[in-house]
């Protein structure tokens, strides 16, 4: 059985690409993956047809965001039997020889406006297109991020989830000590790809937080002794101080419109939280007790502000209303829980949990109250959702530098993402519009 | 008053940068911790946040310096999850606490500091809990608010690396500084 390739469902994508006239960074994530294997589906990825004058393995980038997802088990390029790149050359049996269910076929072609991809996902079992799409064309500098747009299709199609592959991290990094320290505020692709410093500082550099649209990050940083939050436009640069009281400005946790911060601002004794808005400047208090009430996020419907605070003793997460009103305690495993994080359904959050003095990485269910560790310590951080609520980045330490890593959300694949230096406090940005 | 303040003259060399660092320099409160000289945050897009009015310098005062009240003790130490503070801390804050009710003119910077472990901002809120502690302590023998500021860097600025209990305890720290 053939198909002729007109017969090919081609759709056609535009796209939009946020890439940042910034500087380099000098070191870049370099991504170990632990596990995973184990009840990952089958796929190929064959190596996409390329002229002779673009250096650029495409297939190799959808392959590896694939696999890291933990989903994907990928066939080896030296086990196939046919490295096709359009459908009506592929012969089916070679694919259900050695056990695949997926083909992810494609070519790169030359045009007036730079270099256009054009792939096909198949079904190797039915021999049916589940996917035909061509690219649109760009320079080659670009590739990468068409790569990640094609891993974000063939995972939405396989998954019924969202990618998150074309997505951006954000981190901070310190080196050195005393005087000499430096901080940098770094934006980079989800894979640790394309690192940008995008701040730098002698002080702090602290909590950076994606606003909901990606454009902006508003994070802590100090200046002459004294904190201030800030929020960052990524493609102008521009830097506008949001709020700088006496004592502790910190925290900064956008609501899901994009309009108002919740931050943690200590100048009424000790640290509380205020709902900013960010275009009139105003604010209002939500919470008021003598105790440590800090880090906010806010639920993705806006209706509720989960945080840390000791007030019953321990830091413990409560939550309260984003109009205020009367806390309620919501973890109760643990000596401390802290940093919450809502979940992009909302339904859960992401704690750092600790317990006999190792602190991991754990998903609280909001109806039930029940704890899931996904990670072992011994000093873990900062977790921060993929925008698909599948895969968590976070921080740890203990062992030596803290550095990034990611696991999924039943806790089977783990990565780590090496760099030189201290790297902490890393915040996945939101899906790409 | 500043008869009974028999202090270090070295400290007030540091405060006042008037010369005498060569005498005994290992004694001295160290520099802030941060670099006050620098421009704060750079961006990479833009030419660097606007900076403020330089810091407050204080006025000498006139000091007699026979005597011996040890400045050079700066750090009050705290157990984990803890603004408490013991004993050797007392006596570090009860010697800035004479020397600064006896010069009037002299302002202190107080950095909170906590180890690596648990989150940054409850750090962050920690280390100024542990400082406010040391400043009620400063007041309650004479110095006032005037001459105090309080800034809490939590876990960002370790004065010793590493993981083990030896550095925990050496971070988890107040130090007393120039302003």
């Amino acid at each position: 059985m053939s198909f002729s390739a007109d017969k090919f469902l081609l759709r056609p994508l535009t796209a939009l690409f946020g890439l940042f006239c910034v500087m380099q960074a000098h070191a870049q994530l370099v991504i170990d993956v632990e596990g995973g294997d184990v009840g990952a589906t089958p796929i190929a990825i064959v190596p996409f047809a390329t002229p002779a004058d673009v250096s650029f393995d495409v297939a190799q980038i959808v392959e590896a965001d694939l696999v890291r997802s933990g989903l994907f088990r990928a066939i080896s390029r030296t086990d196939m039997l046919e490295k096709p790149s359009e459908p009506a050359r592929i012969d089916y049996r070679n694919w259900r020889a050695v056990g695949m269910e997926n083909l992810v076929i494609g070519s790169l072609s030359r045009t007036a406006r730079g270099v256009a991809v054009r792939f096909f996902l198949m079904d190797a079992t039915r021999g049916a297109q589940l996917l035909g799409f061509d690219m649109p064309a760009v320079g080659p500098e670009q590739l990468r991020v068409v790569s990640h747009q094609i891993a974000d299709l063939i995972y939405e199609k396989l998954t019924g989830n969202k990618g998150y592959f074309n997505t951006q991290i954000a981190y901070v990094t310190a080196s050195g000590f005393g005087p000499g320290r430096r901080f940098e505020l770094v934006v980079a692709d989800a894979d640790g790809y394309n690192p940008r410093t995008i701040a730098t500082s002698k002080e702090p550099l602290m909590s950076p937080a994606w606003s909901p649209d990606g454009k902006k990050l508003a994070y802590v940083g100090y200046e002459r002794g004294r904190s201030s939050i800030y929020v960052h436009t990524l493609a102008s640069g521009d830097l506008k101080k949001v709020v700088s009281e006496k004592g502790i400005n910190g925290a900064p946790a956008w609501t899901p419109d994009g309009g108002k911060l919740v931050v943690t601002l200590s100048f009424e004794v000790n640290p509380d939280l205020y709902l900013v808005d960010l275009a009139s400047g105003t604010r209002r208090r939500l919470t008021d007790h003598y105790g440590i009430d800090t880090e906010a996020t806010v639920s993705p419907d806006g209706l509720q502000v989960a945080f840390t605070s000791d007030r019953g003793g321990s830091p413990q997460v409560y939550v309260v209303s984003i109009n205020g009103g009367e806390p309620r305690r919501v973890t109760f495993q643990g000596r401390q829980n802290l940093r919450p994080r809502y979940s992009p359904d909302g339904k859960s959050l992401l704690v750092v949990n600790s317990e006999g003095g190792r602190y991991t990485i754990a998903v609280v269910d909001l109806r039930s109250g029940s704890v899931r560790s996904l990670t072992d310590g011994p000093l873990d951080e900062s977790p921060s959702f993929a925008p698909n609520g599948t895969v968590v980045i976070y921080a740890t330490a203990g062992r030596g530098n803290p550095e990034l890593a990611t696991v999924t959300t039943d806790g089977r694949v783990r990565q780590r993402l090496r760099q030189p230096g201290e790297v902490r406090e890393p915040a996945w940005g939101p899906a790409s519009h | 008053m500043n008869k009974n303040i028999t202090l270090a003259a070295v400290f007030c060399a540091t405060l006042f940068t008037v010369g005498c660092a060569s005498r005994g320099a290992k004694s001295l409160p160290p520099p802030p911790s941060d670099a006050d000289t620098g421009a704060g945050i750079s961006t990479s897009s833009t030419s660097g946040a606007g900076i403020g009015d330089g810091s407050i310098i204080a006025t000498p005062t006139t000091t007699n310096n026979t005597g011996a009240l040890d400045l050079s003790a700066n750090k009050v130490y705290f157990d984990y999850d803890s603004a408490e503070i013991d004993t050797a801390g007392q006596g570090v804050i009860s010697n800035y606490g004479r020397f600064l009710a006896g010069s009037a003119g002299t302002k202190v910077r107080l950095e909170g500091h906590t180890d690596e472990r648990g989150s940054a901002e409850y750090n962050i809120a920690l280390g100024e809990r542990r400082a406010q502690t040391v400043a009620r302590e400063l007041k309650a023998l004479g110095a006032v608010d005037s001459q105090l500021s309080i800034i809490s860097y939590g876990k960002e600025r370790p004065a010793v690396p590493g993981s083990s209990e030896a550095a925990y305890a050496k971070n988890r720290r107040v130090e007393i500084t120039q302003p």
